[in-house]
């Protein structure tokens, strides 16, 4: 696994690319909310991409191992994963709260709800 | 990956979608590990695949497991197909600047994390350069990231708060579906 070219960077566009897809088309809430942790994903593995040094190991620190891969990146995603659950925790709370309040959680039904009632 | 994906965007049956999600945060994170990136990849194990997983399998035992088919619209579909192939071949231009994946005279490699490699273990005494930087470095981001974990759960426990009450906030409701 020495090199990958640019190959990494099209796959993850194309799981991008798919998640924008399902957060944009399809109506159903929870859907969205799995579409934007495919979204997600498709980011931290495109810094972690960007990390990579070829040859290089995990940054921690031993004898007798002189390349590493950028350590920066690593932890900004560990930052950005975490927040990223809060955020989907927060979303998915909100969905039921929706779907007991209107009964649904299809945007087309949504819509056609007054929400003064 | 892509096949996990794929399938996601075609099934209605929202337990499988989950399920699928929970399988394509394990592939991510098999291939973090290929990355080097060890840290990231367990946190994604139990985090993305674990924590995200069981929430989501919550929250569609407290609403519904099948998604409703679609009505059809053509129209609709082909503009969303149009705005995401644009954006799709705009990131894919764009990635052909990038420097090949794993070009150690890369941009992002020139800066400050030579200097965590080499001074970080002596400076903290920690081997593990991740948790050096996490901790000791970027500490206060770490600390904004805790607050921000704080402020969702505050945030979750109000919502629910507020459907056990059987309290009405429609005007809420409303707004944060619109953001969604």
């Amino acid at each position: 696994m020495e090199s990958f070219g640019l190959y990494n960077y099209w796959i993850v566009i194309f799981l991008m690319m798919s998640g924008f897809y399902v957060v944009i088309a399809r109506g159903n809430l929870v859907k969205k909310l799995v579409g934007l942790n495919i979204f997600q994903a498709s980011v931290f593995i495109f810094y972690i991409s960007m990390g990579k040094v070829a040859g290089g190991t995990a940054p921690i620190i031993a004898e007798g191992i002189d390349t590493y891969s950028n350590p920066l990146p690593h932890v900004l995603i560990l930052t950005a994963i975490v927040v990223g659950v809060a955020t989907t925790a927060l979303g998915l709370s909100l969905v039921v709260r929706i779907n007991e309040e209107y009964g649904t959680v299809e945007e087309e039904e949504l819509a056609g709800k007054d929400p003064a009632e | 990956m892509a096949v996990t994906v794929f399938m996601v965007v075609r099934l209605h049956n929202l337990f499988a979608v989950v399920m699928l999600g929970g399988i394509y945060s394990l592939l991510a994170a098999a291939l973090l590990v290929v990355l080097d990136a060890v840290d990231v990849a367990f946190t994604e194990a139990a985090v993305g695949a674990g924590i995200s997983t069981v929430l989501a399998l919550g929250a569609l035992s407290l609403t519904t497991s099948q998604e409703k088919e679609p009505s059809r619209r053509p129209f609709y579909t082909f503009v969303v197909l149009f705005v995401v192939a644009i954006t799709g071949a705009a990131l894919i231009f764009g990635s052909l600047d990038m420097p090949v994946i794993g070009d150690p005279t890369a941009p992002i490699h020139g800066h400050v994390a030579d200097v965590y490699l080499s001074e970080g273990p002596v400076a903290t005494g920690v081997p593990n350069v991740v948790t050096a930087v996490l901790a000791s470095y970027r500490g206060f981001d770490t600390l904004g990231e805790t607050m921000v974990v704080f402020t969702a759960g505050i945030g979750v426990l109000l919502t629910f708060a507020s459907v056990q009450a059987g309290r009405k906030r429609e005007d809420e409701a409303g707004e944060e579906e619109g953001e969604e």
